[in-house]
């Protein structure tokens, strides 16, 4: 907790600029160093941000849920508008891992959607679920109400999160009898260091995102109290 | 024991409702029955028995909806809630009585339709008996709480199955797991799971639905 | 270009694009703040040139 109260005491100029360059690092990694995959081939490429940008979601929506559970136990004031805005990046990011996925599963199986893929089907299943959170939220009035109702629904969100995916799981063996085995890449030397470098900079990419959506959001939030002092 | 002769009381509050004015019970009934009949006519001739077995999960959970939309109405028609909050109970037992009602209510239409299911297409198991009762208690818990946001939001009973929804996938895979299944224990333990799960999750959290 | 080698150029482009398709949104909220802030701000001056007319003097 307190590496997260410090980060948010960085600049925003200078977060927006250690992303850019991790991200060209990243990026530089991905495509001239890392090597090819004995068994993709070129293709496994996409597995350095498909997977990164999942795990980016997944943390956005922890965050959510984190910040919504301060507003409902600690009253944290703001607690509301950051919980919104995690969650809104979750989604964001979701949506570029069903594209991703989608592009990886056409390159490895011939196939624009596969129900055989676990995270995709979790991402939509989420993809669902958060979609519904925002028209929970826009069709409530501002006030402690939708607070109250976002919080509760960004936390059902977590706690479906694991359930949604023990049950595409279990799904499998009825709804996809043949089961699609990825052999995962070999961690280690390259792949390893390429893997946690995108890892690191999609999630600062993603914390520049919220930092500027939250100054935005609060800014809004000022010059409309201003408008009507 | 107060809180349990609240829930009580409340739970037999709507049930009383529900027999005076019969507005939900029948419908769903008549529902229930109606989709059997065009799911009859929209399953392929000769397809198989595991679809059939599918369709009556989405009959369950779309009879369900239908009730549930209905479950806060006549709290926010007559503006009971308000009154409910004040009263000197908890907050959760108002939850856990709605849901009672709703169970109740799911529960004896399906007492109607797992026969009429077997009626018209095939003979039922225990497995899939076993299935419906633990779903059921997962949908009446989530749903009424759901319906209780749902009713104070503008969007109102268009909000509902689209909150609903994506949270029900996991009672339809357990529900379907269960029914087709050769080996139905685990999808039952995981049905069992999610009721806990989140009955708990309704149960603590329900306050924050209806108090600022 | 092999097949491959499109798919993942196309891959990493979406991922661009949609960060970038975000950043426009952002642009287009902040020049909304932006308009508003003019506007209050003209409403302020007002409101002082307005007063300073109000005030007598001696």
């Amino acid at each position: 907790m307190r590496v997260v109260s410090r980060l948010s005491r960085v600049p925003l100029p200078a977060l927006a600029v250690a992303s850019l360059v991790l991200m060209t690092v990243a990026l530089t990694l991905v495509f001239y160093v890392a090597p090819n995959d004995a068994d993709q081939g070129f293709s496994q490429r996409i597995f350095y941000f498909h997977v990164s940008i999942a795990f980016t979601a997944y943390a956005c929506f922890a965050a959510g849920a984190w910040k919504a559970l301060r507003h409902l136990w600690k009253r944290d004031p703001g607690a509301d508008l950051e919980s919104y805005v995690a969650v809104h990046q979750g989604v964001i990011f979701g949506t570029l891992v069903l594209l991703t996925g989608s592009i990886w599963a056409k390159i490895s199986w011939g196939h624009w959607w596969l129900w055989g893929e676990d995270e995709l089907v979790l991402f939509l299943v989420l993809f669902l679920f958060y979609c519904a959170y925002f028209m929970l939220r826009f069709s409530v009035d501002p006030g402690p109400q939708r607070a109250n109702f976002s919080a509760v629904y960004a936390l059902f969100g977590v706690v479906l999160i694991p359930v949604s995916f023990l049950a595409i799981r279990i799904a499998k063996s009825f709804v996809h009898p043949e089961v699609f085995t990825l052999h995962g890449p070999n961690f280690g030397g390259w792949i390893l260091v390429t893997y946690c470098v995108a890892q690191a900079a999609l999630l600062l990419l993603a914390y520049t995102l919220y930092r500027v959506e939250l100054t935005g959001k609060r800014l809004d939030a000022r010059i409309r109290e201003l408008r009507f002092a | 024991m107060t809180y349990f002769a609240d829930v009580g009381a409340l739970a037999r509050k709507d049930l009383l409702l529900e027999l005076r004015a019969r507005d939900t019970l029948p419908a769903m009934l008549l529902f229930v029955v109606a989709t059997f009949v065009v799911f009859h006519f929209s399953l392929p001739a000769h397809s198989s028995q595991l679809a059939a077995s599918g369709l009556l999960w989405v009959a369950i959970l779309f009879t369900a909806l239908l009730g549930l939309g209905r479950a806060f109405v006549p709290e926010r028609e007559q503006r009971v809630l308000d009154g409910l909050v004040l009263a000197p109970c908890d907050r959760s037992a108002i939850w856990l009585a709605k849901s009672i009602a709703t169970l109740a209510f799911l529960g004896a239409a399906e007492l109607v339709a797992l026969p009429v299911f077997a009626l018209f297409f095939h003979g039922i198991g225990a497995a899939t008996v076993a299935g419906v009762v633990l779903a059921d208690i997962g949908i009446c818990a989530v749903g009424t709480f759901l319906g209780a946001m749902a009713v104070a939001t503008r969007a109102r009973d268009l909000l509902l199955p689209l909150l609903f929804l994506p949270l029900a996938i996991p009672i339809v895979v357990g529900g379907v797991g269960a029914s087709v299944a050769g080996s139905p224990g685990r999808y039952l333990a995981f049905l069992a799971l999610y009721d806990v799960l989140f009955g708990l999750l309704c149960w603590a959290t329900f306050e924050y639905v209806v108090t600022e | 270009m092999t097949t491959a080698e499109k798919y993942v150029t196309a891959a990493y482009c979406v991922v661009f694009a949609g960060v970038l398709v975000y950043v426009v949104l952002i642009a287009l909220k902040l020049q909304r703040l932006e308009r508003e802030v003019g506007e209050l701000e003209r409403a302020a001056h007002k409101a002082a040139e307005d007063e300073r007319e109000t005030v007598e003097v001696g």
